[in-house]
């Protein structure tokens, strides 16, 4: 039974809670899995540290908080030099290799994408950044199935901001392919 | 209808002192409901705490009797889960200014069709004679006993301020008076606020040498004068009565229902 | 997983049924929004605080569409108040803060106890005291909830651990309040509140709603507003019926009428506190896990029955003889449920995110008081296994 316990962070306004919202979703709706989404968050609505905790696992989970991730995502410097050291040896780190300089002096592996880049180029906006990220991370660990993700953007936005959002998984993942199925520890 | 059957005879005598202003608003109350064919179960009487507040038990209406300050704050949701209700809110000076002073404003603001009624005695009566909101300066009080320095809300001022629909002034004097602004307000769709001078010989004449009752009401003839009259034009440091204000604007249980009617669409 | 017990609840599910279920990945709040529109709340009043706030937004999207009120007051005590009328109106009313709006509502929740008005108040805890740790989770408001308004009265708060669990006892909590005409207190935290996990919202029918228990007294007859029935239950002629009343927060007759009779005011105070108190096991709500030869009992609430659960399976695969008492309902005390569970303990250990005020509550049910041991945080972060380990640890002398 394979737990994932995923730390996502980054800066107020780049979507981080929506994000970690929509993996527990897919993982709980379309996969029938047993999920966990919480948050902790300070004042600002936007700037700041914003982190959120996902579990997913195939039995109950009790302590919903993730105290040692075995996942993390970094999108900004201060996050994963926050975050970082929590990470359980053997996990692994998914950062953006334009936003973050990592310092990986820890025993996890670092994979940095230029994910924030490739939705600039092919979006020319980065709104849809996070959900880039998502495929990257669903890509790259397996967690959940790009269907099911898909299923749960399709359910959360409007038809109109789907298919957007679809290009944004999409192009995550291809970004992840080469190093795709690599394993937690 | 008979007069009576607008009151709860069996909880008479009423606690109020002899003098007091406060029996002369239930009675144009009474008669204003008479004059207007009020069908009793559609009357509802929602009051604070303090001498004013105690109508609520004498009217045959829906009455709910609360806490001090918040009477119109449950005559909100009253109003607002119940619609069809007319609703009266009679409250004292510090009911309404002081500790409901919040309440009052908001009320006002969002306009919602209740009729307030502040029966103003410049001083607490309850609880014995401390200086209110509305007592001004110079005046002794229990709380003031070297003389207050607060300076006095006015409050027609106040509800126009807060943007009150109907807006009107009188004194326990002018009993027809009372009747004729109570059955506007009544009829006025949106917050009523009527404000009426009432004596209380009890703790504020006695202790600011303004004599009795009928000395107090004397005052009341000489130092107020209608909106409008020659006799406040040639004085006007005299007290307006009247009407101040009387609008028709947007009455907020009536928007609700179209946020009902959006919300489904 | 063996030994999941629930405690008996007399609302109970009345009948299956056979539509596609209903399945959501919501935050405990909204499943309190959702619990409290199946239990048939129409009014909702409230003010925008940390961390109850979803509960306002969600309601102020769904109940308009339900022909329901939504208001937004000026302050915390108006929202009390606005529930406090629109109840009297013949509304299901409701409303939610934390903390500091908790505080301001104590007066008005004294009105609804005093008055009898049926309302359902959700306090989802920060850390206190004052302003607090508006963010962070805390469970400091469990004395508050009982004694937060002034005078002797009794009150009913119940909590729930889970996000399915919310829902369901959102939906006791309206029943009991129409049932003792109460004010009802849900007593949540920011864990949970925010905390999202799987909801099965059932089809309307299988959890049994409590309607309002009208009076059957036609007009012209005398209705006896204060006059309970020979079962306790107090029946209602709204506002704008028949009948017309008087409510009062001073003592009364059975006509609502003030009074000061000292027979008047005895039997009034006895009947407030004795309609709740002496039905607390009626009103006792709770779930176990591994009780039944449990040496090691673990009593807990909310988000730090979490904590507390997962320590328990845990240590129950490895063979310990622990268990949990996962309670629903705080108030009235369910000091006999706890005589009972705890009575073959060799300690017992009392798990909440303040600095023990169910535990001395534990201390004075238990036979062996000097075996009940307090673990807290206190720092806004949810209480861990490893905190519950590390004092079982200190009292056992032995890792488990």
């Amino acid at each position: 039974m394979e737990r994932y316990r995923v730390l996502m962070s980054g800066s107020g306004g780049q979507g981080v809670i929506t994000m970690a919202i929509i993996l527990a979703e897919a993982a709980c709706i379309y996969e029938g899995r047993t999920a966990i989404q919480s948050q902790s968050y300070g004042p600002e609505a936007r700037g700041g540290a914003t982190r959120s905790d996902v579990i997913i696992s195939d039995g109950p989970i009790f302590f919903p908080k993730v105290l040692q991730p075995n996942c993390l995502v970094a999108l900004t410097n201060e996050a994963s030099a926050k975050y970082l050291p929590l990470i359980r040896p053997g996990g692994i780190c998914l950062y953006d290799s334009d936003l973050v300089q990592l310092d990986m002096r820890v025993d996890a592996r670092g994979q940095g994408l230029p994910m924030h880049r490739a939705v600039l180029e092919e979006f020319g906006k980065v709104q849809v950044f996070n959900i880039c990220v998502l495929g990257a991370l669903a890509g790259l660990t397996g967690a959940v199935s790009l269907q099911s993700l898909e299923l749960a953007l399709k359910s959360r936005f409007a038809p109109a901001q789907f298919e957007g959002n679809r290009k944004a998984l999409l192009l995550g993942a291809m970004l992840a392919a080469p190093l795709a199925g690599a394993s937690l520890y | 209808m008979a007069l009576k059957n607008y009151i709860r005879e069996r909880f008479f005598p009423h606690i109020w002192c002899p003098g007091c202003g406060h029996g002369i608003v239930l009675n144009a109350l009474l008669h204003t409901a008479d004059t207007l064919g009020l069908e009793r179960s559609s009357l509802c009487m929602v009051s604070g705490i303090g001498c004013s507040a105690r109508i609520s038990g004498y009217v045959d209406f829906h009455s709910m009797h609360t806490m001090h300050g918040r009477a119109l704050a449950c005559a909100t949701g009253l109003k607002l889960a119940r619609p069809s209700l007319n609703v009266f809110v009679p409250m004292g000076d510090g009911d309404a200014t002081a500790i409901g002073g919040n309440h009052f404003i908001h009320a006002c603001r969002r306009n919602i069709d209740l009729t307030a009624i502040v029966l103003n005695n410049r001083i607490y009566g309850m609880t014995g004679g401390q200086f209110s909101p509305l007592s001004g300066r110079g005046i002794v009080a229990t709380t003031a006993p070297y003389k207050n320095i607060d300076e006095p809300f006015d409050i027609v001022n106040l509800a126009l301020g807060a943007g009150a629909t109907f807006v009107a002034r009188t004194t326990a004097f002018h009993v027809r008076e009372i009747a004729s602004l109570l059955k506007q307000a009544v009829q006025h769709k949106g917050i009523s606020v009527l404000e009426v001078l009432v004596q209380c010989p009890t703790y504020f004449g006695r202790k600011n040498k303004e004599g009795g009752a009928v000395e107090m009401m004397e005052l009341y003839r000489d130092h107020t004068a209608p909106l409008g009259s020659a006799k406040l034009a040639e004085n006007p440091s005299l007290i307006p009565r009247g009407v101040f204000r009387s609008e028709e604007r947007p009455e907020y249980c009536e928007e609700y229902a179209k946020v009902i009617a959006r919300a489904k669409e | 997983m063996k030994a999941a017990g629930t405690g008996k609840s007399p609302g109970g599910r009345a009948k299956k049924a056979s539509a596609a279920p209903d399945v959501r990945f919501v935050q405990g709040n909204e499943a309190c929004v959702q619990g409290a529109l199946y239990a048939g709340l129409n009014f909702f009043a409230g003010y925008p605080i940390t961390p109850s706030t979803e509960i306002a937004e969600h309601l102020a999207e769904l109940l308009p569409r339900k022909d329901g009120v939504f208001i937004q007051m000026e302050d915390e005590i108006g929202s009390m108040c606005a529930v406090c009328g629109a109840a009297l109106a013949g509304a299901k009313a409701m409303t939610a803060t934390s903390g500091p709006g908790f505080s301001l509502k104590q007066e008005a929740i004294g009105y609804a106890c005093m008055a009898e008005i049926p309302c359902v108040i959700v306090n989802v805890q920060r850390g206190g005291p004052s302003t607090g740790l508006p963010t962070k989770v805390a469970q400091g408001d469990v004395m508050q909830t009982r004694w937060g308004t002034h005078g002797d009265h009794s009150i009913v708060v119940l909590t729930a651990s889970s996000v399915q669990d919310i829902f369901e006892i959102t939906v006791e909590g309206f029943n009991i309040s129409e049932i003792y005409r109460t004010p009802v207190v849900l007593l949540f935290d920011e864990v949970v509140g925010h905390m999202r996990e799987r909801l099965i919202v059932p089809p309307q029918g299988e959890l049994s709603v409590v309607d309002r228990l009208y009076t059957e007294v036609k007009a012209g007859v005398n209705y006896h507003p204060y006059l309970p029935r020979e079962d306790g239950r107090l029946p209602v002629s709204d506002f704008g019926g028949v009948h017309r009343y008087n409510v009062t927060g001073l003592f009364h007759d059975i006509f609502g009428f003030p009074t000061e009779n000292p027979d008047q005011v005895n039997k009034l105070i006895h009947h407030l506190v004795d309609k709740i108190e002496n039905r607390a096991h009626l009103l006792a709500r709770w779930k176990e896990y591994h009780l039944e030869d449990a040496e090691h009992i673990i009593i807990s609430y909310g988000a730090s029955a979490r904590s507390a659960r997962h320590l328990v399976e845990g240590r129950r695969s490895k063979g310990d003889r622990i268990g949990l008492l996962d309670l629903q309902t705080l108030w009235p005390f369910p000091a006999q449920l706890i005589r009972e569970k705890t009575a073959h303990a060799k300690n017992v250990f009392v798990v909440e995110m303040n600095m023990g005020q169910i535990t001395t509550q534990v201390k004075q049910a238990v036979v062996t008081p000097n075996r009940v041991f307090l673990v807290n945080r206190m720092d806004g972060m949810l209480v861990t296994p490893t905190d519950i380990g590390t004092v079982m640890r200190t009292v056992e002398g032995r890792g488990f």
